[in-house]
């Protein structure tokens, strides 16, 4: 109890000693117009969902072409995770969830200081090993208890909308193992330890040749909304501003939707 | 630093500063999980079926790894320490390689040799219908391949320090090595074999890495208490500091049980 009001108290502190640089730091990007913002320097770490991994590297590269001086570093993991890390004190700029839940995680810990902003939307597909060997044709085949099949465990966000499509087809599913993160079951995939798998559309297409995707009607049930925000205790408010502004614009959605997402 | 010459017993600064520095270190992040733990919660959570199950998997698996590696280990080490063997610096080296492998990439490994398209474990499969990965035998092969190294380097130092002369006497009058080695090579070398096997079977228990990546994580089937502390860090931070004091209470108590037991009557 002590325990916790204490950290309560450090981050009131934190927060008050933030939000002071906040004004300072608003004041610049929107005077220097949001959209090619010569202004931000300087390092910034984004902590964005596994799912999100190709195509963020790639924003990533873009970003700092268009600022020179501009230094990103990604934190890929499981967004949950993610959220952990952050809410223990992370020194973290941008926060990218592949779920509102962990992004709300933050958002009640006081980690956000405005709105998070829905930026793509990403829905589930099948996974099977090149060649489909099992011979998987839709979501049926997942109850199937001789095949072998990885899902996400229900903690991490596509393991949460794996469940909500299963519980909407009525398919009571019979996994064999349940993964920390989307890639990880993306990797027993490609190495053709599991028939069947599911993961994001997205992971699908950046699987490349090893990974083949099946869609199914089902997956409408169960859209991830994607939230981006700044955080509150940016080390560099100014380019994590910039940088979610990046992502938001149209060169940003250009990058994400060929990665396989769809607009939000 | 005043000399006393008076006081023969008292302890070098340079040796106790440290020392107690490196037990702070040590000692200060348990204490953190123990100030940070939900006590209210601590009985529910000992005993709910969950725990259980994750706890009694990790206990068994850590123990069949252990005498796996023990059965495989000690000769291992006999043969590192003993024999004329060609490049045997290489070899002693190699056998090290699981320890500074990170387990992750160990997992990996194992799934490319014995996964169900692996070098060897396709034809595991294809014969006799075997596969490893997500089951809990596959559990007990990751956490084998992990710790054996601790096993067989404590053994083979033991072995080192061993004066061999005593196997050859016993050779002399007419022992076979077998023999030797069974009646007058292991009863040396026992404190050894017994600090080897415990932190084997340490590792063992603690063991996450290798075990997620090669046996997945399924309750009851592959769900060890490491990868249960993980995944409700995820979710519930206060659910999984409750889960790493019970790993930690119960390791304690067979560690301090085993030591009572077999370490302190052979030292």
């Amino acid at each position: 109890m002590l325990c916790r009001t204490g950290v309560a108290a450090l981050a009131l502190l934190a927060l008050a000693g933030c939000s002071a640089q906040d004004t300072a730091s608003t004041t610049e990007p929107s005077a220097t117009s949001a959209s090619s913002a010569p202004a931000v320097t300087g390092a910034v770490t984004v902590f964005a969902a596994a799912s999100l991994t190709e195509s963020f590297t790639q924003l990533g590269k873009d970003f700092e072409a268009a600022n020179p001086g501009v230094k990103v570093t990604f934190n890929f993991a499981g967004s949950s995770a993610l959220a952990q890390q952050i809410n223990s004190g992370a020194p973290a700029d941008v926060f990218a969830s592949a779920a509102p839940t962990n992004m709300k995680q933050v958002s009640d810990a006081g980690g956000i200081t405005g709105d998070a902003t829905t930026f793509v939307k990403n829905k589930l597909e099948i996974a099977v090993p090149k060649g489909n060997p099992a011979k998987v044709a839709g979501l049926a085949d997942f109850g199937k208890a001789d095949l072998k099949i990885a899902l996400c465990a229900e903690q991490v966000p596509c393991g949460a909308a794996a469940k909500k499509v299963f519980e909407t087809a009525g398919i009571t599913a019979a996994p064999d193992t349940l993964e920390q993160d989307v890639k990880a079951v993306l990797t027993k995939v490609k190495l053709g330890e599991v028939d069947a798998a599911l993961v994001y559309k997205t992971d699908v297409k950046a699987a490349g040749a090893d990974v083949e995707g099946i869609e199914f009607p089902e997956s409408d049930k169960a859209v991830n909304d994607y939230p981006i925000a700044p955080l509150a205790k940016a080390p560099n408010a100014a380019a994590a501003k910039a940088f979610v502004d990046f992502v938001l614009s149209g060169k940003g959605t250009a990058v994400l939707t060929a990665a396989g997402f769809a607009a939000p | 630093m005043t000399r006393r010459p008076g006081t023969r017993g008292r302890l070098p600064v340079v040796l106790v500063l440290p020392a107690l520095v490196g037990l702070a270190f040590l000692l200060v992040p348990l204490a953190g999980l123990l100030v940070r733990a939900p006590w209210a919660t601590l009985a529910d959570q000992l005993f709910s079926p969950a725990v259980g199950q994750a706890l009694s998997l990790s206990l068994l698996c850590a123990s069949l790894a252990t005498v796996i590696c023990l059965v495989l280990g000690v000769p291992l080490a006999w043969l590192l320490a003993r024999a004329d063997l060609p490049g045997r610096g290489l070899l002693r080296a190699l056998v090290t390689v699981p320890l500074v492998l990170p387990p992750v990439v160990g997992g990996v490994a194992l799934l490319l040799v014995l996964g169900r398209r692996g070098l060897v474990g396709s034809h595991l499969y294809s014969w006799f219908g075997i596969s490893l990965p997500f089951t809990t035998a596959g559990v007990v092969v990751a956490e084998a391949f992990v710790a054996m190294p601790f096993l067989v380097i404590s053994v083979e130092g033991a072995l080192r320090a061993a004066d061999p002369r005593f196997e050859e006497a016993a050779a002399t009058l007419g022992a076979s090595r077998w023999l030797a080695f069974r009646r007058v090579t292991l009863p040396t070398i026992l404190p050894g074999v017994v600090a080897g096997t415990v932190l084997c079977w340490a590792r063992a228990l603690g063991e996450f890495g290798a075990t997620i990546t090669f046996a997945g994580n399924f309750p009851g089937k592959t769900t060890t208490m490491p990868l249960a502390v993980y995944l409700a860090l995820e979710t519930d931070p206060d659910a999984a500091i409750v889960l790493s004091i019970v790993l930690l209470l119960v390791s304690a108590v067979v560690l301090a049980s085993l030591r009572d037991r077999w370490v302190g009557g052979a030292a």
